[in-house]
This record gives C-alpha cells, sequence and structure tokens, in this order.
C-alpha cells in the first residue's frame, strides 16, 4: 500500500504548533497547582484538596467527598482507554463543580468529547497548541444528545 | 422515509470538512499514519490488503433511489464500477484512493449519507428488518425508534472509546430478520397494555467466542429506551475488560458476571441517569415517525397476480413475500447470482434498482444482512414488470433463503483480517447446486461463510456455516452445522476436522444428501433436521464411519 506516499503533495512544512503551555483551561478560576494524591492514598488524607483517577477507579467512590475537592485529575494512559469519560460524566452528574482536568494521553481529536463530558481543563502528555483545540471546540454546530456541558442536543432545538 | 433537516445535515457537512482537514494533514506528512489511523477509522476507511475500503451506512438499512443511484455513481467513479452489500446492511468500496476520500464523502452529504462511525470502539449503525413498515406481523415500523439511536450514538462523547465495537439492531416482530440475538443490544419492539416498549436482550455476538443474547428487560416504555441503552452502554465502557481484544465485547462481560448481575447493574445505573432528561422528548418522537408515515397506497390496486410465464412463477414463489397491504407485495433482489460474489452490485445494476425503486416502490430501497436488496412495496400487478426489468440485468435469480443465497464476507480476496478466501468457496457451492429444481427440493438453507474468527460473514448462525482458518500457510475450512440468527437463533457446531476449499464443497454436498435422506419430508428444513437427528448422521456421511 503505497497510497499515502505516492500521493503525497510537496509541501512547504509547516511551523511547529505553538506551545503556550502544558495545561489547557477552560476554568476562570486559577488552576490547582498542589498536590495530586491517588485514590488509593485518599482514604488516609482525605483532607487532600486533589485526587486522581485511574482509569480502573470508581468515580462513585468519591462521592461523598466532593465537596472539599478543588481538582479531579482523571488519567488517560492510553487515549483509547474511554473509561474517563464515565469517569468525568459520573462526577459532573453528582454535582461536582470543582476543576476537572484530563491528564496524559490526551490528543486534539478527544477535546471535543472530553470538554461535552464534564472536563475543564487538560495536562496532555504531548503539549496542544490552543488555536488547535479552539478551532476543534468549534467544529461542530450541534450535538445529538445530552452530556455533561451545557450544550442543548437538538432535539430540544428542534422542538424549542 | 427519514429526510435530514439542517441540523443533521450541518452536523454532516461538518465531519466532511473535518476528515478533509485530517485528509490534508495526512498528505502533507503532518500527522503520521499512526496517528491518522484512528481518525480514518472514525470515518469508515480501513487500509486493506490491496487499497483503502470506505464502508459507508446504510441507516438501519434503507435508502432512497437518489441514495442509491449517488452509491452507483461513487463506484464508477471512485472505484471500478462496482459495490459490496454488507451483512450490517451496509456498503463498502473496495478501491478508494485516500486523496479522494474527501470529495466522495462530501459527494455522499449532498444525498444525506455518511460513513461515520461504520469501524472504530464505538456504536455502530443500527441495523433492523427489511421487512419494515411492510411486514403483516409488525407492531410498528422500527425505524423511527433506529433512527433517534442513530442520532443519539453519533458522536456521543462519552461511548467513543468503548472497549470494543457496539452493534444494536431493532425490530418489531417476533420473526427475527435482523438477528437481534447475535447483536451487542437486540431491541424488539411490542405493545404491552396499549402501550409501545422495547424487550432488550444484550450481550449476543458472533467473533471469536459467539453467544447468544440474554434478556435483561421485558419491557422498556419507548420513551425510555435512550436512557436505557445509555444505562447498558455506561456499565460497558466502565466494566468490559479492555486487557485482551478478544475478550472485550459487552457478551464477554455479560458472561464473566453473568446475565442476573449485569442487570443489576444496569438498572441501577439508569436509576442513576434516568432522571436526567437524557430521553427525547415525545414531540421528537412523533416528528421522527410521522417522516416514516405509510407510503400512499393505491387502494384500488389488484390482489391478484398473472403467473402465465413460468419463470416469473417461480421467482414469484421464492422471492417475494406478503405485505401488510392489499395488493402489495415485498419484492428481495437476489444479489447471488450462481458464480457472483455474494452481496456486490454494478453501478449499472444499482441504477436500475434505483430506478424501479422510484417508478414501482415509492423510492425505497431495503438492504437485508443476507447481502441482498428489496423492494419493500411493491403493487402486485407491477410484479411482472420488476422481474422482467430484474431478469434482464441478472438479478432475478429466485434463490431467496436457498443453498445458492450464500453469505459471505470479502475474505482474503480484499480483507487485510482474514485467513482464508470467502467468496470462492460461496461460488463453488453455489455452482455445485445449480440444478433450480434441486435448490428447492433442498428447501431453506442458509450457508455463511466466513474467511476468519471475525465472522463478518456469520458462520456461526449458518443452518451450515463455514470458516476459513490458516492451516500452517494453507486455506482451510471448518464445516459447523445447526446454527441460526432467526428467533430460533442457535450457535452452529463444528462437526470434526476440516477441509481443503474443494473437500469443503464436497463435505457440504454429503451434508446436504444426508439431509434429503434422513428428513421425515420435504416440508422439513434442514435445520429442523439438524436439531431433531443430532450431528451423528452427518459426521458419519462427511467422515466416514467404521464398518
Amino acid at each position: 500500500m503505497t497510497d499515502v506516499q505516492d500521493q503525497s503533495p510537496v509541501a512547504d512544512a509547516p511551523p511547529p504548533p505553538e506551545t503556550v503551555a502544558n495545561i489547557v483551561s477552560f476554568r476562570d478560576a486559577p488552576l490547582y497547582d498542589g498536590p495530586v494524591v491517588p485514590l488509593a492514598g485518599f482514604g488516609a488524607a482525605s483532607n487532600a484538596a486533589a485526587v486522581r483517577l485511574d482509569p480502573g477507579d470508581d468515580a462513585r467512590g468519591l462521592i461523598p467527598h466532593l465537596g472539599g475537592l478543588r481538582l479531579i485529575e482523571v488519567s488517560f494512559p492510553k487515549y483509547r482507554d474511554g473509561r474517563g469519560y464515565s469517569s468525568a460524566r459520573i462526577l459532573r452528574e453528582a454535582g461536582y463543580t470543582g476543576e476537572l482536568r484530563a491528564a496524559g494521553d490526551v490528543l486534539i481529536d478527544q477535546i471535543v468529547f472530553m470538554r461535552r463530558v464534564g472536563f475543564d481543563s487538560f495536562a496532555p502528555a504531548k503539549p496542544l497548541d490552543r488555536a488547535c483545540v479552539d478551532a476543534a471546540l468549534a467544529r461542530f454546530p450541534f450535538v445529538y444528545q445530552r452530556a455533561a456541558d451545557d450544550k442543548r442536543p437538538v432535539w430540544a432545538l428542534r422542538h424549542g | 422515509m427519514y429526510r435530514y433537516d439542517g441540523y443533521d445535515q450541518a452536523i454532516v457537512d461538518a465531519r466532511v470538512a473535518e476528515f478533509r482537514d485530517q485528509v490534508q494533514r495526512r498528505l502533507a506528512n503532518e500527522i503520521t499514519e499512526d496517528q491518522f489511523k484512528p481518525l480514518r477509522l472514525m470515518n469508515g476507511l480501513y487500509l486493506q490488503l490491496h487499497a483503502y475500503m470506505l464502508r459507508v451506512a446504510v441507516p438501519y438499512g434503507t435508502m432512497s433511489g437518489t441514495q442509491l443511484r449517488m452509491l452507483a455513481h461513487i463506484a464508477r467513479t471512485y472505484d471500478r464500477g462496482y459495490a459490496h452489500f454488507t451483512t450490517r446492511q451496509n456498503i463498502q468500496f473496495n478501491w478508494i484512493k485516500l486523496a479522494e476520500a474527501p470529495d466522495l464523502l462530501a459527494e455522499l452529504a449532498t444525498v444525506e449519507m455518511h460513513a461515520i462511525q461504520t469501524s472504530g470502539n464505538c456504536i455502530r449503525n443500527i441495523s433492523s428488518d427489511q421487512f419494515a413498515g411492510a411486514a403483516a406481523d409488525e407492531v410498528a415500523d422500527p425505524r423511527p425508534y433506529a433512527e433517534l439511536l442513530r442520532q443519539w450514538s453519533s458522536f456521543h462523547p462519552e461511548f467513543s472509546y468503548l472497549p470494543r465495537k457496539f452493534k444494536i439492531a431493532v425490530i418489531a416482530s417476533d420473526t427475527d430478520r435482523a438477528a437481534i440475538q447475535l447483536h451487542d443490544i437486540g431491541l424488539q419492539l411490542v405493545r404491552r397494555d396499549g402501550d409501545l416498549g422495547f424487550k432488550v436482550w444484550v450481550g449476543g455476538g458472533m467473533g471469536r467466542t459467539p453467544m447468544l443474547g440474554h434478556v435483561i428487560r421485558d419491557f422498556i416504555p419507548v420513551a425510555k429506551y435512550l436512557s436505557y441503552c445509555e444505562a447498558i452502554l455506561r456499565v460497558y465502557n466502565r466494566f468490559g475488560r479492555r486487557d485482551n481484544i478478544y475478550k472485550a465485547r459487552i457478551k464477554i462481560l455479560v458472561h464473566e458476571i453473568g446475565a442476573a448481575e449485569f442487570t443489576r447493574q444496569v438498572e441501577a445505573e439508569w436509576a442513576e441517569v434516568e432522571p436526567l432528561a437524557l430521553d427525547a422528548p415525545a414531540a421528537e418522537y412523533a416528528r421522527i415517525v410521522t417522516q416514516f408515515a405509510e407510503p400512499p397506497y393505491d387502494l384500488a390496486a389488484s390482489d391478484s397476480i398473472d403467473r402465465s410465464d413460468p419463470d416469473f412463477a417461480v421467482w414469484l414463489d421464492q422471492n417475494v413475500h406478503r405485505h401488510k397491504q392489499p395488493g402489495y407485495a415485498i419484492a428481495t433482489i437476489s444479489l447471488k447470482p450462481i458464480g457472483g460474489i455474494p452481496g456486490d452490485a454494478s453501478a449499472g445494476q444499482m441504477d436500475l434498482i434505483a430506478d424501479l425503486a422510484e417508478r414501482y416502490a415509492f423510492d425505497e430501497i431495503r438492504v437485508t444482512h443476507s447481502q441482498n436488496l428489496v423492494l419493500a412495496h411493491v403493487r402486485k400487478a407491477d410484479l411482472y414488470a420488476v422481474w422482467t426489468a430484474l431478469a434482464a440485468a441478472g438479478l432475478a435469480t429466485p434463490n431467496l433463503d436457498l443453498v445458492t443465497d450464500i453469505i459471505a464476507c470479502p475474505g482474503l480476496d480484499y480483507c487485510a483480517l482474514a485467513n482464508a478466501r470467502s467468496i470462492p468457496v460461496a461460488q463453488r457451492i453455489a455452482e455445485r447446486f445449480t440444478d433450480l429444481a434441486r435448490q428447492h427440493d433442498i428447501g431453506e438453507l442458509k450457508i455463511k461463510v466466513s474467511g476468519c474468527i471475525n465472522a463478518c460473514g456469520h458462520h456461526h448462525a449458518g443452518h451450515i456455516g463455514i470458516l476459513g482458518v490458516d492451516r500452517k500457510g494453507e486455506e482451510a475450512y471448518q464445516l459447523s452445522l445447526g446454527g441460526s440468527g432467526a428467533e430460533d437463533a442457535s450457535l452452529a457446531r463444528i462437526i470434526g476436522p476440516g477441509f481443503s476449499e474443494a473437500g469443503v464443497v464436497d463435505a457440504v454436498e454429503k451434508v446436504i444428501e444426508t439431509y434429503r435422506a434422513v428428513r421425515t419430508g420435504p416440508a422439513e428444513r434442514f435445520l429442523d433436521t439438524y436439531r431433531r437427528v443430532g450431528e451423528a448422521p452427518f459426521k458419519a456421511a462427511v467422515y466416514g464411519v467404521p464398518a
């Protein structure tokens, strides 16, 4: 299969994407930058303000503690592992309003979905260009289903 | 039929623009093939053995003449003049150039079609009964509910990185023409105390570990089925296995924790999400149902058919089904000519079928999971004209559900996953049984051929199933008996050691001749005979028995 090579136009290499900062935030409030404890260590240190959920962790276990948390970081060791999307939505459905951060293998093509399930900050392993992120978020004008964001699904728009 | 409004069109157009941008980045080498792969897969573009293959969604298998004519145009313009209808009611183009794929998708979007979520670990095209809206035994047309599922599942933010792909089928009759018990979720529309709702199966599937679905709910009101599906998907997304690709389908989760525990988890999750107003309002159901309103039938249409042409009468008896409306019938167009490639259609054939649909069938064509096409509403008085036109184009093979109506995946002729070729095996079997009188004597017999363990050819659900495997670099074929994808669903069982290509054709013939010898009479189908007598006589005939 040689399609890609054969058909590649000779293009001037574009400049490398501008890297503004490792964390992309959609929050008005300043980001939390204190220590983050893994869920396993959270029980012993339940006065911690920030906790990390790994893909296999049960987000519902945090629900009794949401009031005291400023940051929940959901880790994405591999972008293909989508468990963190459910974790995020469960936390937002439970009323959590603090910072919800997706960390790890977070790519531009997942940002739209991640925003919709409630993430409001991103700590990608490879920096993302904010302009590209904003363009991706502006790409789709409508959504078909309710999620953890404030977008109204088309069925709501259709029947105002 | 469902027609896009401005919202639907804007979403599909945005997808085309996004993909055009992604392809440009790839062609300019701004992104690697590794980075591009998940993006193209989300748009149905696979890299196969010889070229890119594009799988286009045919939602619940229904399309218009305009849409089919566009598919013909695409076959001519971007491919080699033909295309392949699949066991999930979709269509595949096998010889696509990456640089042209964005233009192709843009053309599709002009007729309200797309390739969104035809691959990837997401909710795939929703499949349904090819006789929907026409079957006499249905509770209501299931397609509005399939359409609402299509919308709900499109770009679902939580369920686009599932452990594995996810397939949902929706029917509305006790007769199952969509193999719902072999889907991740099977939904049957039922009526209880006057209200419509769904009976819900979960955990069926084929592939490496075939399983039949379990009923986890007898009735979920239609007003709540989206949130109920949301609960099922969330349980699966959270707890489905991700450590082994072969154990990642929902069937494995249901099997490992048990259907009762799985049901408990779904019900608990549904209690959490049901109050979140995830379900569409009644007005949206009504809007979609209206678009599937009955066509303007000719109420004076005659119920009699002139059977004087014997060839026509044979086709009529085999390929035409009863319609709920007097004076009308359902005609199935076989894409299984003897020696042909199952499910393939040329651009010219697609154009012709589009013309016939517009002229005689209220502009609707259905794709069946058996890789045939259907004109669902034909006046009985027009059947002869339809048949005459089909026959002239090689489309009137009167073999629906007979031994030569074989399901086959693309196999090693095209597919990068295949271990063996499927198409030639199907062709050789069909050629062995060319004699129509013999086919009719054998009666209903569903042979299904897969070229690898992934089972796209549904061999587990075949009355006779054939699985191509790689045996030390040689193509070999395993023979299974007794499967069914219908309402009497069952999984076929391997009867013994495998065969060469020629050997498996001989073995199939021995199995069929054994059936003819042991059946109680011509009315007893192969499957019923197998279920009555078991595998012993077939095994003896195929492998021989010690004296």
